[in-house]
Parts: structure tokens; sequence; C-alpha cells
């Protein structure tokens, strides 16, 4: 069938005339992005791994007691002992940037969304491509702006990882208690003091949870990254592809792991309220969010 | 009386096009056709009302009936669509943004059906929040909401969270949010309705308490008449977006508007809301003059109540202030021992009732009395007589209208 449709032309125009008229803001965005991620490596690789480590398993046992402090403990020693720290770090240095950005544009942009209707109806169907168009899509023209290296790597993580923290903060907000919105009109609020004193604090779990989703996307996403030259776990990933080393496929796949779960229940610790932790701590009697 | 509160033609229309409904109301269709034709719903239709200083209103109404959007248009939570809202004179209706925060701050403050406290704040914070909003240094809005926290009983868990607190007290922190801004005018929205009955009952004392203290204008939505007819000076009630009558809950329960105001009684015990006065029959019993009737003895009060096949009588005074009772038998006894004088011949154990005495102490009183009981104002005039026969009669009836 002769496609009479050449949209991929269309795009490809598109970023080119992006790419020469866009008077150097993509590059001093990419030096920024680039400076950002950079200077999170540094700062993790110049604690001691043991120190960092501790680090960890100390936030994981006072956020969710001893038996994960002994799970994460025993993770990072699986991690040192196969000699992934070094890549390790380097991914959670994209995860920590690509993550920073995503939150920074992605929780106003939910805000938004949730108080204006015209926002939401024009967001919605962008989100829905973000997520759902391959992840591999996105670091062709990535690559093409950016060139190869981590700051590609990052923004395309961006692009893949903050539609759940939009959707997730937009939806917590509007589902914040009616009467509580009107308790603060009521009062004498201006919108913006509803908007901090009530809509935000009510919406809370719901976007700590937007965000936890959002750094789950970002990791799995600078895996995939690596293709444009992201580095970290994500290379002896791929290393391990092109080599069919299945050793190395395994136990760089076991470090991704490992980070993923660590990253995950301490983030989602931050989403649930004092109590409840307390009560899933003594035995799992706390009621299920 | 002061007017803190005056309603002029209100309307709320919920739709695209409120002109359009409004149109359609003018041209006499009601809300069910507009609901039909166009989609719209008519919340409230020329609602007019008048607030005094210091009395509590209560509007009354089933669900649907448009009560929490008529409270809710008093401080423009929902945008009226026609008419205004006057508060101490000014319009809340056209008020621009700024004015309005700036009433609400000062002069209003609102008590939810859910409770609707912060659940990131303690009830200390929850109670200043009202003050907060306004700017109040925090050392002076927390000394106030502790005073106010006091005052309803909450002193001892300002640092506790709302869910900590069972409803009740919830509802009491809801209350001391209120008063800790020191509002002249309190909208409550149903807000007793989630409490368990003996809850209720120690919040509206509560509120009757904290009234007698401080009064404050007071406009309270409820469903339950009972609570309408304890704390409410005055009683409106509304049905499909339209205030069917308003007036004092006795001047409610005695003449009813229509069916629908009628049927709000069913099932309440009516009894509770009559008094002697309510019952009293003017033509039961005759009635002599002290001046006047007995000019010629005792003769001619003799054959009138024969006449009348009566045993008593009531004497009253020129003021027609209650002198006593007499009977056939009395005066008999009386001019067989020789004496005209009418004091000789009135009955001694029979006090009259207050008017104000309440149906239940009534029938204990009664009971006991085989003859007419005279009823009399505070200040003694004769309003009638209550006897076994009427209190009856009356409570049948009772019953017969609402069944």
């Amino acid at each position: 069938m002769r496609d009479f449709l050449p949209i991929g032309e269309w795009a490809e125009k598109t970023i080119n005339f992006i790419l020469e008229n866009d008077h150097g803001v993509l590059e001093n965005l990419g030096d920024v992005v680039g400076e950002m991620t950079a200077l999170t490596e540094q700062l993790l690789q110049l604690v001691p791994d043991w120190l960092l480590a501790g680090i960890f398993v100390a936030v994981g046992f006072w956020r969710l007691g001893w038996k994960f402090a002994l799970i994460s403990a025993a993770a990072f020693v699986v991690i040192i002992g196969t000699g992934f720290w070094p890549a390790t770090m380097v991914t959670l240095a994209l995860i920590i940037a690509a993550t920073l950005i995503s939150l920074l544009v992605g929780i106003p942009l939910g805000i938004a969304a949730a108080l204006n209707r015209r926002i939401n109806y024009f967001l919605r169907p962008v989100l829905d491509f973000m997520q759902t168009m391959p992840a591999f899509v996105y670091l062709i023209p990535a690559a093409m702006v950016f060139g190869l290296g981590r700051v590609p790597a990052v923004l395309a993580t961006v692009i893949f990882a903050m539609p759940p923290v939009v959707r997730l903060t937009a939806l917590g907000i509007r589902q914040v208690n009616k009467e509580q919105v009107e308790a603060g009109i009521t009062f004498g609020c201006t919108p913006l003091q509803v908007l901090l004193k009530i809509q935000i604090p009510g919406a809370l779990p719901s976007i700590m949870a937007g965000i936890n989703q959002t750094i789950m996307m970002a990791l799995s996403m600078v895996i995939i990254a690596s293709m444009v030259g992201g580095g970290g776990l994500g290379n002896n990933v791929l290393a391990s592809i092109q080599r069919l080393d299945i050793g190395l496929g395994f136990e760089s796949g076991l470090a991704v792991v490992l980070l993923a779960i660590i990253l995950d229940r301490l983030t989602e610790s931050f989403g649930v309220r004092k109590e409840e932790r307390i009560a899933r701590r003594q035995g799992g009697q706390g009621q299920e969010s | 009386m002061q007017e803190k509160i005056v309603v002029k033609d209100l309307y709320k229309i919920f739709g695209p096009k409120p002109d359009q409904a409004m149109q359609m109301l003018r041209s006499g269709k009601d809300k069910d056709q507009i609901v039909r034709e166009t989609g719209m719903v008519v919340g409230v239709q020329k609602a007019n009302l008048h607030i005094n200083a210091g009395e509590i209103f209560v509007i009354m109404g089933l669900s649907g009936s448009g009560k929490s959007t008529l409270i809710r248009l008093l401080n423009r939570l929902i945008e009226p669509s026609s008419g205004q809202v006057l508060v101490d004179g000014q319009d809340v209706a056209s008020m621009d943004p700024r004015e309005l925060i700036k009433l609400r701050r000062r002069d209003m403050a609102m008590v939810f059906q859910s409770f609707a406290l912060l659940p990131h704040l303690t009830v200390l914070a929850n109670a200043a929040f009202g003050l907060e909003v306004s700017g109040v240094p925090r050392k002076e809005r927390e000394a106030r909401a502790m005073k106010v926290l006091e005052q309803v009983g909450l002193g001892a868990y300002a640092n506790r969270y709302p869910r900590e607190l069972s409803g009740g007290m919830q509802q009491r922190a809801g209350l001391a949010r209120a008063l800790a801004v020191d509002p002249s005018l309190m909208l409550m929205d149903e807000a007793f309705s989630a409490l368990d009955p003996l809850k209720r009952t120690e919040m509206q004392d509560l509120l009757l308490d904290l009234q007698r203290e401080q009064q404050r204008t007071i406009i309270f939505v409820s469903h339950d008449l009972d609570e309408a007819c304890r704390i409410g000076n005055r009683i409106a009630i509304m049905e499909g977006g339209r205030i069917v009558q308003i007036g004092t809950p006795d001047e409610i329960i005695r003449n009813p508007a229509d069916e629908y105001v009628r049927a709000f009684f069913n099932g309440v015990d009516v009894n509770k809301y009559l008094s002697a006065k309510d019952i009293a029959d003017a033509d039961a019993v005759p009635v002599f003059k002290a001046h006047g009737d007995f000019a010629n003895g005792f003769h001619d009060a003799i054959e009138r109540l024969r006449a009348v096949r009566r045993n008593y009588g009531f004497v009253v005074d020129g003021e027609r202030k209650l002198v006593g009772t007499v009977s056939i038998d009395s005066m008999i006894r009386s001019l067989e021992s020789g004496s005209t004088e009418l004091a000789h011949a009135l009955l001694t154990d029979l006090p009259p009732v207050n008017g104000n005495l309440n149906l239940r102490e009534l029938i204990c009183r009664i009971v006991k009395m085989p003859y007419p009981l005279p009823v009399i104002e505070p200040q003694g005039q004769y309003i009638g007589a209550v006897t076994q026969t009427i209190l009856l009669k009356k409570m049948a009836k009772e019953e017969l209208s609402h069944a």
C-alpha cells in the first residue's frame, strides 16, 4: 500500500527545523542537564561505597524497620561483591537527575491540569503519547539534538518517566475532600492559600506515589538509554547482549533489580502516613491503602 | 430587631446557560420541565429571607431541596445566578473577590457535615486555621484557638490529630475553628447530622450554651425537625429549590403551609412541641365576671351553669385575669351557710395552668383532676380551659392528621 501520509517525514522535518532555529536554547539546556548529572555522579562517587550503602541501610531502618535494613544490606553486599558498585552509582546519578527534572516540570503541570480543565484536556493525550510511544523512539531525536552521552539519556528518560507524577499529582488534587476545600474558601483563603494549605497537603500521598512511579520508570529507561551512551549498568546489560554473555547479563541485571527494590520501598515509605508504617512494621495489621 | 441578612429574589441555576433557564422560569415553567428540556438544574428559585441579628435560623428540607445550595449562596461558595444577598447591607453577590475574601475572614465562618478538618494539622492548628489564613501571628492565633478549644471541651486534645478523635470530638474541633475567628455570622451545614443521636443532642446543647454567652447570627441547615425545633428561633422550609414556609417552630407546627410541610411531621412526636395554650378551649367552660355576674348573689351563675349542663365556671376580673373557679356545689354551700360573698364560693384547691406548660406535664396534672383546669398567660389573663376530654380530642386529631 502506498503511504499517502508521510508523518515520519514531517516529524523529521520538525526536529530539523527545531535544530536549525533554536538559537542555542537546546544547547544551553543540554549543558545544564549534563552539568547536573555529572555533578550528581561525582558526588556519589566521592562517598566511599560502604558509607553510602550504610546511609541507605540506615534510612531503610528508620523508615521500614530492621527487616528491610537487613535485606538492603544484603543487596549492597551483592552489588559491591560482583563489582557493579561504580556502574550502579552512574545509573543512580542518571535516575536522580532525570527524576529531579521530571518532578520540577511534572508537579506544576499536574497542579495546572487539576485546576484548569482546558490544560487537562490538552495534557491528557500528550501524556498518553509520552507513556505509550516505545521508549527507544525518544532516543533517536534526543541523540540527534544532543549528541551521544548522558544528556540525551537523561532527557529521553524525563519524557518517559514524567507522566505518572503529572497524572497522580492531578488526581490527588482533584480528590481532595470537597468540603475541606470549601472550608478553606470559607475562612478567607486566596486561591493560592487553598492550593498550598489544603490541596497540596491533601494530595501528598498521591503525589508521593507519583514520585515513586516516576523513579521506577526512570530506572527502566536509563538502562535502555545506554544505547545513546548513558553509561552505568545499562552499558553492562548492553554488552552482555552483544556478547551473549549470560554471566554478565545476570549479574548486571541483578544489580538493576536490587537497586529497583531499594528505591521503590524507600520512596514508597515516604508516601505512607506514620502510623500506617508502624502498623505494618508490627506484623502488617495496618490498613492496606 | 436588626436585620443581619437580607436575601432578595435569589436564584441559582446549575448549567451552561442560566439566563435561558431564568427566562423559562419567568414564563412559568417549573423545575422539572426545565431539566427535561435543557438539562439545567434549578438549585434555588426566588428565595427571599430576612434573618435577624442574633437569631438561630434553621433552613430545613429533604435532600435535593436546595438547602445546602442556599447556605452556600450566602457566602458565595456557589455563585448566585441572580438576586441579592445583603450581609449587614453589603451585597455579597456583587462583591469583587478581594472584598469577598475580606468579608469571609472578618465576619463569617462555616461548620461542615463532614467536619472538613485538615488531616495534616493538629487540632490546635485546625482551630487556628481561620486566623492563620488572615495572617495573625502564630503566638496570638494559637492562644485564641486554645481558648475556644477550652470552650468546646477539647483543651486536652489540642496536640492530637483529627483522625485520633471521635466524630463528636471532631465536630467540636470544627466548631472551635469557626468560633476562633469570632464571627458575627456562622453558617452550619448539617453540622450535627453525621453524629449519633446522643452526641447530636450534646452538640445542640453546646451550641445553645455558646449562643447564650455570645449572641451570633447562626444559619443552620438541617433535615431533622427535632433539631430545628430545639435550636431554631425561626425555621424556613424548602422544597424543590423554593422556600415554602418561614416561621417560628410553633407557627409551622400549628399551621403547616402545605402537605409537604405537614409530611415533615410524620413520625415526629408533635406533642412535644405543643403547650397548654395550644390546647386550651375558650368556650368549654362558662366564664363569669367577678364584678357584674355576681351582683345579685349566686343565683344567676347557678342558673347559667345548669342551663349548659356544666358543674364548673371560671371567674375573671375586669382585665380578664383569672380570679378563681366556682362550682354549682360550692355556690350552693356558700348560700346555705348564709354568704353571698364570691370569695366564699371560690374553690381553693384548683391552681391554674401556665400557658407555656408543655403537653407532657399537662397530662401529668390533668389525669389526677376530674374537673376542668383554667389556662392562663404568665401575666394571669385567662386563655381557656383544658379537660381530659379536650386533651384526648386534641391528641387524637394530631394522630389522625399525620397518619
